[in-house]
């Protein structure tokens, strides 16, 4: 019967992280990726003042607003495991933090790539969309890192979930600091989605990208909630052997002191 | 093309950052599931919080 019950459990779970959901999320992801590229430098039109360094634009947007994604995610998981302790939760927040992280760091790193030759310059620290968004990479780095310690996994979850309120806080600053600081020098120009001057081929691949940034995000969001759910049945599994060795233990110590 | 070397650049160390990333997520949940016994590898069994 037992047998039975763990032959029908490996038949239906699967090897590791992947799924057929995975795979076919997977596969149109790659297809969009090389459709992305191909849109971008060969059918998207060049811009008359930046030329074909507007086609950093199909990449670093969709980057920049998949952070934004990304974060909120982690915000609401944050909040829904401080206030109901919810597992699901707090394991969405942690994988969202990850994946967050790796496109605010793109997000800063084409930014930078994309200022050279359209700015003359990679940073400037008196941009404050550069500076903000610096901030938000370096609070989601502190939840990450808050998260790797050793210790009680409920208390670190709690510590983290703080710092992801913080960074969603954050989040809005970003996101307005072009319209706010608009009078101060500023490198960023105000948002030329909502101002209309994206137009024909130029928008519709910058959605295109947008849209298979999001695949391939949901993608790594799935499996990296079912590693961190793999994470937690080991350490959990670790923790049921060291019980059993430990009651193990006492269990001769007790018979050798009943002996003597 | 202007810019070529930027775009390379930009766009190269953008899709490669991607690409490894998603690769050590396959991997290490490899790794893991090696270790969890296949009754315990179906996703959300578990009801009560760690603690």
């Amino acid at each position: 019967m037992t047998t039975s019950m763990t032959d029908n459990a490996r038949e239906v779970s699967p090897p590791a992280t992947g799924s057929r959901t995975t795979f076919w999320l997977g596969v149109v992801s790659l297809v969009g990726v090389v459709a992305l590229i191909l849109l971008s430098f060969f059918v998207a039109p060049e811009d008359d003042d930046q030329h074909d360094a507007v086609r950093m634009i199909f990449i670093h947007v969709p980057m920049a607003m998949l952070t934004y994604v990304a974060f909120s995610l982690t915000a609401i998981g944050s909040v829904l495991w401080l206030w109901k302790r919810s597992v699901w939760w707090d394991t969405v927040a942690h994988g969202a933090a990850e994946v967050g992280v790796m496109f605010c760091g793109l997000t800063l790193f084409t930014g930078s790539i994309w200022g050279r030759p359209t700015w003359g310059t990679y940073w400037d620290w008196g941009d404050v969309r550069l500076v903000t968004t610096m901030i938000l990479f370096l609070i989601m780095v502190g939840y990450l890192a808050v998260r790797s310690l050793d210790g009680d996994t409920a208390t670190l979850a709690t510590r983290a979930a703080v710092i992801g309120i913080i960074g969603a806080v954050n989040m809005p600053i970003v996101n307005r600091s072009v319209t706010w600081w608009a009078s101060r020098r500023t490198l960023h120009q105000k948002s030329s989605l909502t101002d209309g001057k994206l137009e024909g081929l130029t928008l519709f691949t910058m959605m295109f990208g947008l849209v298979v940034f999001s695949i391939v995000m949901v993608w790594m969001l799935i499996h990296r909630f079912r590693i961190s759910w793999l994470e937690r049945q080991v350490s959990e599994g670790d923790l049921s052997e060291a019980l059993i060795a430990r009651r193990a233990e006492a269990a001769v110590v007790s018979s050798e002191g009943g002996s003597k | 093309m202007t810019h070529l070397g930027y775009l390379l650049v930009g766009w190269g160390v953008s899709l490669l950052v991607v690409g490894l990333y998603s690769l050590s997520l396959v991997r290490r949940g490899r790794r893991l599931a090696e270790r969890v016994p296949a009754e315990r590898r179906r996703w959300m069994t578990s009801e009560t919080p760690s603690k």
